[in-house]
């Protein structure tokens, strides 16, 4: 039996009210927000000076955790860059621009050798190659699924699709419009039904059609809810029992914008399913996702996709230089 | 952690020791790691600035010596100055009006459909009003299915128009609606939107002039990073909300964008989403979120969720029982059915600090409780009320009885007495604080 001690504990603090009523204050605060290019901020920092100083490194240190790269990765690229200068001595700010991009580039790069067109492999027996899409809540697994069964297509690729998320409100419904749009068939069992059986049929179907791929949408969960990660390992198992080795690939879905938390959802997805591509969604938007180097570098799961808008050709492979360049410019 | 910060604070100061006040010197390097903490919470990095700024205008010149260290003294003025920053005055969404209408808003998947289900649910039970929702997304595949089927579930109408591309004329149709059908509450939910997105941006301030609503929210995810501020601050610009719902709290984000959030645009957050069911809304507590920022668990709105199911009178029966250490398997039978009303018990224990990752690699399934239940109900009434009568051959037949291994039933019975030793202990205030410190160290075993 799983629990007793720590369960009492939860009664005790219940009993007694342990906690007074919050505190309710007023503070007005002011603080001026201006977006700024972090270019036009290095120009204006490095005007007059030739050299890389403190002033520049802190600007530095600034774009990157506005990018949401994170505290400690941030500590890692300016250490390098500080290393650098020391060994080269003199390095003018019209070259630190170079330098920053190939160090940051540099993390991305033993997970992302090769930034080419993704093909899909083949596998014994015809079988179909199987992707799960996972991630925690409205992230974008479900179209990025449409995105991606479009791209398939055009490449000439036959898809069947798997409506396994029976879960949240017109889940299902969604997919089904999806599969429409691109044209492609897509196998449901309804709202509520078992996650493992739709992903089940959906490799029989895919198999029997000689299908080259079958994506499977899986519902929304965060990371710490062990029953609903656990769902993921008995998803997997049963579709093993159609085609041994699926699934092939299991994408993890984060979006652009989150911060930090996206390290814990890369972790603790990574510890209940073996993920091995990511899929960054809505960099669209202003977020930077720079969220992604520090997971890069830390977890060695390559980025596979970038979503860049809600149309169905809004996917795009993920480039390092690409995505560097972007953290720093408009 | 919690611990890590004050122990990071500790070490900052220990230069400290020997001299008497917080001087510009010895707080340099805690302040760094204020900074730091704040960052890996999400806090945007300018508001972050500015906060190590006041904290340290506050320390400068504490006395420490009164102080219990002063590293703990520095996470209390983090602490206070977390919940001033995000407090100010309480104010309830308004839902006034003839109709009163509400407006959401916000960037694509951060919880509007969800979060216009729940507030609707919400005002239905708990405050008499009877809503009508509104489907004015018309771009989302499936959108407008995805809020029938939220509104079924919770008995509220729905009112869309599926050939109706032009989200105004929904809006205002649906206002007309309510009025000659008596709803008194009209909540409109939007399509995801990005803020640079001109075309999609004027398309919400549109649907805002022409209905003119008592209330315009926007919801925003609280995993949100750095860029919480900028669309925060677009979104203001352009349809003035006046109030800010956090979502999917329910996750392990420390959830910094709220005070960003808080500090540029300076709107009250109203509600947090803390599940994908109907009823998991909460109002926001400025201090939960100050707990839940410097990595200190969120352990307050765990008990007030307890404290939601707690009868009064039941638990001063049992504080007093279990004062005499009389708590019996009868009592503990009763606590389970109100844990069990309170959610699911791996979540619940998520929250409290510490357990979190211990419990990470324990498995507790929603039916956590049945194997315990049935030992206990294969218990004879004299049992559950003098376990300690339960010999060998007692035990052998509750095993048997109960389906259970005898293992489990030596258990249950061992934690049942460790843990009663521990109540007693704790109902004294006292040892309660000792408890809830060692409990935050880790609890040995675990
Ligand atoms: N701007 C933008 N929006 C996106 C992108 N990808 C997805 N979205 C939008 O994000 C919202 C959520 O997308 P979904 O695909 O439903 O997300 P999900 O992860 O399947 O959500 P759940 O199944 O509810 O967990 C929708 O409004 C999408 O149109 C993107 O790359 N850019
Ligand atoms: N765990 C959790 N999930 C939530 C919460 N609020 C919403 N969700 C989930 O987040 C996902 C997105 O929610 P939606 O309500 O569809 O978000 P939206 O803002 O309407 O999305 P778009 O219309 O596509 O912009 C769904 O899977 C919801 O079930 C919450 O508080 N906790
Ligand atoms: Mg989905
Ligand atoms: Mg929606």
């Amino acid at each position: 039996m799983p629990f007793g001690r720590e369960l009492f504990f939860f009664y005790i603090m219940a009993l007694f009210g342990l906690f007074g009523k919050d505190k309710k204050k007023k503070l007005d605060q002011g603080l001026e927000k201006t977006k700024e290019s972090f270019l036009s901020k290095l120009t204006r920092t490095v005007v007059g000076k030739s050299k890389v100083d403190d002033e520049v490194l802190d600007d530095l240190e600034e774009v990157l955790i506005t990018s949401d790269v994170g505290v400690k990765t941030t500590l890692k690229i300016i250490e390098r860059i500080e290393e650098r200068v020391g060994r080269e001595k003199y390095v003018s700010t019209s070259e630190l621009q170079n330098v920053l991009r190939s160090e940051i580039a540099s993390l991305l790069e033993e997970n992302n050798t090769s930034d080419v067109e993704y093909d899909i492999p083949k596998h014994p027996d015809n079988n179909p190659h199987v992707i799960m899409v996972v991630g925690v809540n409205g992230v974008g697994k479900t179209t990025t699924i449409g995105k991606l069964a479009h791209q398939f297509k055009g490449m000439g690729k036959q898809v069947v699709l798997g409506a396994a998320d029976t879960f949240r409100a017109a889940a299902v419904d969604q997919l089904i419009i999806w599969s429409e749009r691109v044209g492609v068939p897509i196998v449901q069992q309804g709202m509520e039904a078992d996650p493992a059986s739709v992903a089940f049929e959906t490799l029989e179907v895919a198999k029997a059609k000689g299908a080259d791929v079958a994506i499977i949408d899986t519902a929304g969960r965060l990371h710490n809810k062990v029953n609903l990660m656990n769902e993921l390992t008995k998803i997997k198992r049963v579709m093993q029992k159609v085609v041994p080795g699926a699934p092939h690939e299991i994408l993890l879905v984060l979006d652009g914008s989150t911060g930090q938390n996206a390290f814990e959802q890369a972790k603790q997805f990574s510890l209940a399913t073996e993920i091995n591509a990511l899929a960054i969604t809505k960099l669209d938007g202003t977020a930077k996702g720079g969220v992604v180097i520090g997971i890069s570098d830390q977890m060695k799961i390559p980025v596979k996709y970038i979503g860049v808008g809600e149309q169905m050709n809004d996917l795009q492979s993920f480039n390092r230089r690409a995505f560097v360049d972007s953290l720093f410019g408009e | 952690m919690f611990e890590n910060l004050t122990d990071k604070f500790e070490k900052a100061f220990k230069v400290l020791k020997g001299q008497g006040q917080i001087s510009e010197i010895n707080i340099a390097e805690t302040l760094k790691e204020v900074r730091r903490a704040l960052l890996d919470a999400d806090v945007n990095f300018n508001t972050a600035k500015e906060f190590t700024k006041t904290v340290k205008e506050k320390a400068l010149g504490r006395d420490v010596l009164n102080a219990v260290s002063p590293g703990q003294l520095m996470v209390k003025i983090c602490h206070e100055e977390l919940i001033e920053l995000m407090g100010g005055d309480e104010t309830e969404v308004n839902y006034q009006g003839n109709p009163g209408i509400i407006l959401m808003s916000g960037l694509q998947g951060s919880g509007k459909t969800t979060f216009s289900g729940k507030l609707a649910n919400f005002l239905k039970s708990k405050k008499g009003k009877n809503p009508l929702l509104v489907a004015c997304d018309v771009y989302r595949p499936a959108a407008i299915d995805q809020l029938h089927v939220l509104g079924d579930q919770i008995g509220v109408e729905v009112y869309s128009n599926k050939e109706e591309k032009n989200p105004v004329n929904i809006a205002n149709a649906a206002i007309q609606h309510a009025k000659s059908n008596g709803n008194n509450v009209v909540i409109i939910d939007t399509a995801g939107r990005l803020a640079i997105d001109e075309q999609m941006m004027s398309e919400i301030s549109d649907v805002k002039n022409a209905i003119n609503p008592s209330e315009t929210l926007f919801v925003v995810d609280a995993m949100t990073g750095q860029d919480a501020v900028n669309t925060a601050k677009a979104f203001n610009e352009r349809i003035n909300f006046d109030g800010v719902i956090l979502t999917k709290l329910d996750g392990d984000t420390r959830g910094g964008a709220a005070i960003s959030i808080k500090a540029v645009v300076d709107k009250p957050i109203k509600f947090v989403g803390t599940g994908e069911k109907m009823d998991a809304l909460d109002v926001f507590y400025p201090k939960r979120m100050a707990d839940r920022i410097l990595g200190m668990g969120d352990v307050v709105s765990l008990v007030e969720r307890a404290q939601e199911q707690y009868d009064e009178k039941e638990a001063r029966r049992l504080q007093k029982k279990i004062k005499k250490n009389q708590f019996d398997f009868n009592d503990f039978l009763s606590q389970l059915q109100q844990v069990k009303k309170m959610g699911n018990v791996k979540d619940l224990m998520g929250m409290i600090p510490g357990m979190g990752k211990a419990m990470k690699n324990v498995e507790i399934e929603d039916d956590a409780f049945k194997h315990i239940e049935a030992i206990i109900y294969s218990m004879s009434p004299e049992e559950r009320e003098h376990p300690e009568i339960i010999n060998q051959s007692r035990k052998k037949r509750i095993a048997k009885g109960s389906g259970q291994s005898l293992t489990e039933v030596n258990k249950l019975l061992k934690q049942f007495g460790d843990t009663k030793k521990m109540m007693k202990m704790m109902s004294n205030k006292k040892n309660m604080a000792n408890m809830m410190k060692q409990m935050k160290g880790g609890m040995p075993g675990m």
